[in-house]
């Protein structure tokens, strides 16, 4: 895992060209490209940083990506710079989804593109299983984080748990479970 | 589809919206059946088809879930109605992830702080995995799509090459095959 890239700076314009690029890719939800571009690409945060800030707006109320995006671009550039994410995060998505609405009837219906789409959304659920993975190996867990990310996966993709309640239970325990075993 | 017209005024829009700001744990799609509720039961703003519609135009557009919220208020209010459902919803949110955020920072040397990020990263990379498992089961009905999820997964987990390059072969594989018909 890289190390800590707090220290690094970024400007203003990057984050508004991250973001836009986060927004414009974003099938499938953002998280996974939030990740690629804010990780991979630009080495903003690093996986740890990243994983952690993603799961703070994973439990605060709201969406996950606008609550990352006003926390990234606050880090990095204050009130400003969260404005200037969530803004650039939503503004691509925003028209083509006003394209799309207004198109629908017939573009619904044309063959081809079904297909394609239908190629595309089975792609975009790979993206997320690939970067789930790849960002649990990356992250070197103990046994217990591994068991706790086990069983969240499982109560919401197996037993199909609501959640709001698999994370309401999990998250005390697995956050006490980390504070028992680092206790000095 | 083009925005009914119906006179629902855009304070309506705010307050609803507002109001499951700050409920929305785990995002939008975790309160989508309450949206549902709210919007078709409750109001009477549209009807369930085109509910489920406005919903597989969001899905289908890149950008985070909320989108869906967006796409709502236009279909009731037009643009006006399109940016106070967007601004309702994001707002109340992200100023709480504006303020946590900075307590976090602020406070990121105490102990309870510390084991809090550190407990919520496996279970964050566990529901990325399972809302990848739970896409793939709604978009795999064949081989092929099949193969696009998996392939996908591997190629995300193995390499860092763009992820793009992987839905576009998708895309492409999916529109082969329709005109060869194999079916998806």
């Amino acid at each position: 895992m890289p190390s800590s890239a707090a220290s690094r700076s970024v400007r203003r314009m990057e984050l508004f060209l991250g973001f836009l690029k986060v927004g414009l890719c974003g099938f499938g939800g953002v998280a996974t490209w939030a990740r690629r571009v804010v990780v991979e690409e630009r080495a903003w945060l690093s996986e740890r940083e990243y994983a952690s800030l993603l799961g703070v707006g994973q439990v605060l109320p709201g969406p996950n990506t606008t609550n990352l995006a006003v926390m990234i671009g606050d880090r990095f550039q204050g009130v400003l710079g969260a404005l200037v994410a969530v803004a650039s995060l939503m503004a691509m998505p925003l028209a083509i989804l006003v394209l799309l609405a207004s198109l629908y009837e017939r573009f619904a219906s044309v063959p081809d593109v079904a297909a394609a789409m239908s190629g595309t959304a089975a792609a975009a659920a790979g993206l997320v299983i690939g970067t789930a993975l790849k960002m649990a190996r990356r992250l070197q867990p103990t046994r217990l984080a591994l068991f706790f990310g086990l069983v969240a996966f499982l109560a919401i993709a197996v037993a199909g748990f609501p959640l709001v309640a698999v994370v309401v239970v999990l998250a005390p325990l697995s956050i006490a479970a980390v504070w028992l075993e680092r206790r000095p | 589809m083009r925005p009914a017209p119906l006179a629902i005024s855009l304070w309506q829009i705010a307050a609803t919206f507002a109001s499951l700001s700050l409920v929305a744990i785990g995002g939008a799609n975790a309160i989508m059946p309450d949206i549902h509720r709210r919007i078709v039961d409750v109001l009477g703003w549209m009807n369930d088809t085109t509910f489920a519609n406005l919903f597989a135009i969001a899905q289908t557009a890149p950008g985070p879930n909320v989108l869906i919220v967006s796409l709502i208020g236009w279909h009731v209010a037009g643009f006006a109605g399109l940016a106070v459902a967007t601004l309702a919803m994001i707002v109340p949110s992200s100023l709480l992830a504006f303020g946590a955020g900075r307590l976090m920072a602020r406070f990121a040397r105490l102990r309870a702080i510390a084991a809090a990020q550190r407990g919520l990263v496996p279970i964050t990379v566990g529901l990325i995995l399972a809302s990848g498992v739970v896409m793939g089961r709604a978009a795999d009905h064949g081989a092929l799509t099949l193969a696009a999820t998996l392939g996908t997964a591997l190629y995300v987990f193995a390499s860092d090459w763009n992820p793009l390059w992987a839905l576009a072969a998708a895309a492409a594989a999916s529109l082969l095959g329709s005109w060869l018909g194999i079916a998806g």
